[in-house]
């Protein structure tokens, strides 16, 4: 199934509406809470379930070959970085906490503005280079390869495979 | 229909799509367009669309030049065994030089990379992929995007290109419908960079209910690189070169890192080692240029994936199933058990979930595996996609026409699955074919080519008849009917789809046929497709949602079109264990060591197909390198 919403939790905030890639989180106009309308084009990737302030989101493994009575549990934070994964098995005997780091540096602080970057020179148009080359292909002195550089050529046909 | 028509007027980069490629393609713009407008449609919300969007735990496409690893033509031979020699190595080449400068800007961004500690160096998994805890990687390029474009809209469904009426086969934007207003949206644009996605659910998956959704590519990924640019009229390669993976059984978990750095293995359900003993037979079959075991073994050259798939049905055909993946003695080290799991969480949460319900834990039992159904994309082991011009200092004159990443059509631009020919791309390499497509479409305005393009109300007024047209074909004929989903006037989406499931899997080669056709199916199979593109004039949208679902189904309808001629056209059997051609089950290398290359007129509908050479890149003077 894949998501599914808790009645109690959720407050039809529409967060998951506005992230899930699938469009298939949507607001029940008569209970005006989010649910799953099309939960077979549900890749269980839990954008929703990540984004939803109230932790009202949870998923039942797909109904034609996942047993019930699991949990995968998620609790994400930009602040910190971090992303915290709970999994419980069926028959209870495991029970894993598990956590990863999601980013190394303040959210969006260390992405260029590439429109503040000096234009680049005609040489650089004319050349095969691209933003922040060469210098970020190897962070040496050297030019992008090509085929000279590299003593190669093309030839066609299955005698060059 | 009374949807408002928004139009976006003067753009000169128009992203249609923004995963890898497009978030890419969006980002690299700016540097080289400053003062040009740079739009980005993407029919989901860019931090978590595409297939990245629930994350990665590797990229599979790091060269490591700077750590003395491996060089750019190192990647090309890779790819090239890999796919049995179909690939462009142009472009490959191009690609492989230019990713390491994406992969170092990722981590300054603040994409957490691992690190071998002894080395230094990135923590590798295989040769060309390091582990990375990549839960927010869709997130972070997606912030780039966001920095370089003036305008991202979101939710914005592209259906159609625009084409220009002054100059014959040049594009002039796109349009499309946003998924939750309904509003018509129009973008003029000088040019476009189609950067959408590669196919799932084209053929009838193995699931048959809820887990349909549980696909091994995103459900999401509806063929629209593929649809948007055959409608244009773009040539097409390599559409017959679906690929079918061996995966965790129902979840389709990733299986890289636990061959690559957990060191897990495979076995039949006697518990035996059989992939060895098809491989004289296949020899055989494909030739000892693509399959030498002996060699092999002496020199690590890596077995092509689609071969040790056919090892895989094989020996499940044979009875001796469930081939399963030894995990036992790898997961009685705590820490890699932990790296086991991390795997899933980072990319395939799924698969957790279903461990989870069936009580499998890895450590004291061999979970199952299996063979999926095809699927039909650019950037996995697998190279479908447009026919688009290399980069001058690399291509041959057949493979060159001006712009880097240029389709056929001017002024048209691909990147990740729209590029054909381009396996072993993934994250990295298609987010630097979008990088590259985004320099060549500022070259081409810069240039002068764009210029004059004129876009007439009709054209605009024609497209938004059409998209609409499911909503007005519901409207008209659903009150013929009490209630229900039976109606003699049309079908749904959901219905549609599952014709189209159903005539792919049987006639072009899916699971429930063991990946076998022919030409006589072949060509039923095409007439079945003509029927529904009928029907699907009459396909029938209750919502603007259903709308949604209805142009994913065209995009579809379209993109399995390709793959069935792709299909007919090359007879041979060149990827045992992605698809058989019963009638010629032999690698043909005489005839068929060519790229297949189809155009469809989008006037007529009628396809037509034509080989193009198949280059390699060899070492200029092998004698003075061996001295």
């Amino acid at each position: 199934m894949p998501t599914f919403v808790y009645m109690t939790r959720c407050d039809g905030c529409g967060q998951c509406v506005d992230i899930c890639p699938s469009d298939i989180m949507h607001i029940d106009p008569k209970v005006r809470r989010a649910y799953n309308i099309e939960p077979n084009m549900c890749w269980e990737c839990y954008s929703c379930v990540k984004a939803c302030p109230h932790n009202a989101i949870d998923v039942r493994g797909y109904a034609d070959f996942s047993p019930l009575g699991h949990s995968v549990r998620v609790r994400r934070d930009e602040e910190k970085g971090v992303i915290a994964w709970r999994i419980i098995f069926r028959n209870g005997e495991k029970d894993m906490n598990l956590l990863a780091p999601i980013t190394t540096k303040p959210w969006g602080k260390h992405i260029p503005q590439l429109a503040d970057q000096p234009a680049p020179s005609k040489e650089m148009r004319d050349s095969q280079l691209l933003f922040n080359e060469p210098k970020y292909i190897r962070f040496d002195e050297g030019a992008l390869n090509t085929l000279k550089s590299n003593g190669l050529k093309m030839v066609s046909g299955a005698e060059g495979y | 229909m009374a949807y408002k028509t928004v139009v976006e007027d003067g753009i000169d980069v128009l992203v249609c799509g923004a995963g890898l490629g497009g978030t890419g393609a969006a980002f690299e713009a700016r540097y080289w367009g400053k003062d040009k407008k740079i739009v980005i449609a993407e029919k989901a919300n860019i931090d978590r669309s595409g297939a990245v969007a629930q994350g990665l735990y590797a990229i599979n496409c790091y060269m490591g030049t700077r750590f003395g690893e491996n060089n750019p033509e190192d990647h090309v031979r890779y790819a090239r065994i890999d796919l049995m020699g179909m690939v462009r190595e142009d472009l490959l080449f191009d690609m492989a030089r230019h990713v390491d400068s994406a992969v170092h800007q990722f981590e300054e961004w603040g994409l957490p990379l691992m690190r071998n500690p002894k080395t230094g160096a990135y923590q590798r998994e295989g040769r060309w992929q390091i582990m990375i805890h990549g839960e927010s990687y869709k997130p972070i390029v997606a912030e780039a995007a966001k920095k370089s474009a003036d305008k991202v809209f979101n939710r914005v469904c592209v259906t159609h290109l625009l084409m220009d009426e002054s100059k014959e086969n040049r594009v002039a934007g796109a349009v499309g419908f946003n998924v939750r207003t309904g509003d018509y949206h129009v973008f003029k644009s000088k040019t476009v960079v189609v950067a959408a996605g590669g196919a799932s659910n084209i053929f009838k998956p193995r699931s048959v209910g809820e887990g349909a959704g549980r696909v091994w590519y995103a459900p999401w990924s509806s063929g629209s690189a593929y649809g948007l640019m055959i409608g244009a009229g773009a040539k097409m390669t390599q559409m017959e070169n679906r690929i079918v993976l061996a995966r965790f059984k129902d979840g389709y978990g990733p299986v890289g890192a636990y061959f690559l750095h957990l060191k897990t293995y495979t076995q039949n359900g006697l518990g035996e080692e059989y992939e060895s003993k098809w491989f004289p037979a296949l020899e055989e079959m494909v030739g000892k240029r693509y399959l030498d075991v002996e060699a092999s073994h002496r020199t690590h050259r890596p077995i092509p994936t689609c071969l040790r798939n056919h090892a895989f049905i094989n020996e499940v055909n044979a009875g001796r199933g469930p081939i399963h993946m030894v995990t036992m003695e790898a997961f009685q080290d705590p820490h890699l058990e932990e790296i086991g799991w991390h795997n899933f969480l980072g990319m395939t949460v799924g698969q957790a979930v279903l461990w989870a319900a069936t009580d499998v834990d890895p450590k004291y039992e061999n979970p199952e595996l299996t063979t999926s159904e095809p699927y039909v994309m650019g950037s996995h082991a697998t190279g479908c996609g447009a026919w688009c011009s290399g980069p001058e200092d690399l291509s041959p004159p057949e493979y060159f026409w001006g712009y880097n990443r240029m389709t056929t059509v001017e002024g048209l631009f691909g990147a990740g699955d729209a590029v054909g020919g381009t396996p072993h791309a993934f994250s990295s390499g298609s987010f630097t074919e979008g990088r590259l497509a985004a320099k060549a479409a500022c070259k081409y305005i810069d240039d002068g080519k764009a210029a004059g393009i004129r876009v007439s109300d009709e054209q605009i007024n024609r497209r938004k008849e059409e998209i609409y047209k499911p909503m007005e074909h519901y409207k008209i004929y659903r009150n013929e009917i009490t209630a229900g989903s039976v109606n003699p006037n049309y079908i749904n989406p959901r219905q549609g789809l599952d014709r189209l499931q159903k005539l792919m899997d049987e006639y072009c080669g899916g699971v429930t046929v063991s990946y076998m056709t022919n030409e006589k199916l072949l060509h039923i199979g095409l007439k079945k497709l003509k029927t529904l593109e009928e029907d699907l004039e009459k396909v029938a949208a209750e919502n603007v949602h259903e709308l949604l679902r209805a142009w994913e189904l065209k995009h579809r309808h379209l993109t399995s079109e390709a793959v069935m001629h792709h299909t007919l056209f090359r007879k041979e059997t060149r990827w045992p264990g992605y698809y058989y051609r019963g009638d010629a089950m032999k690698v043909d290398d005489e005839n068929w060591h060519v790229l297949t290359v189809s155009r469809r007129d989008p006037k007529t509908g009628e396809y037509t197909m034509e080989k193009a050479p198949c280059y390699h890149l060899i070492d200029d003077k092998p004698e003075a390198k061996a001295a």
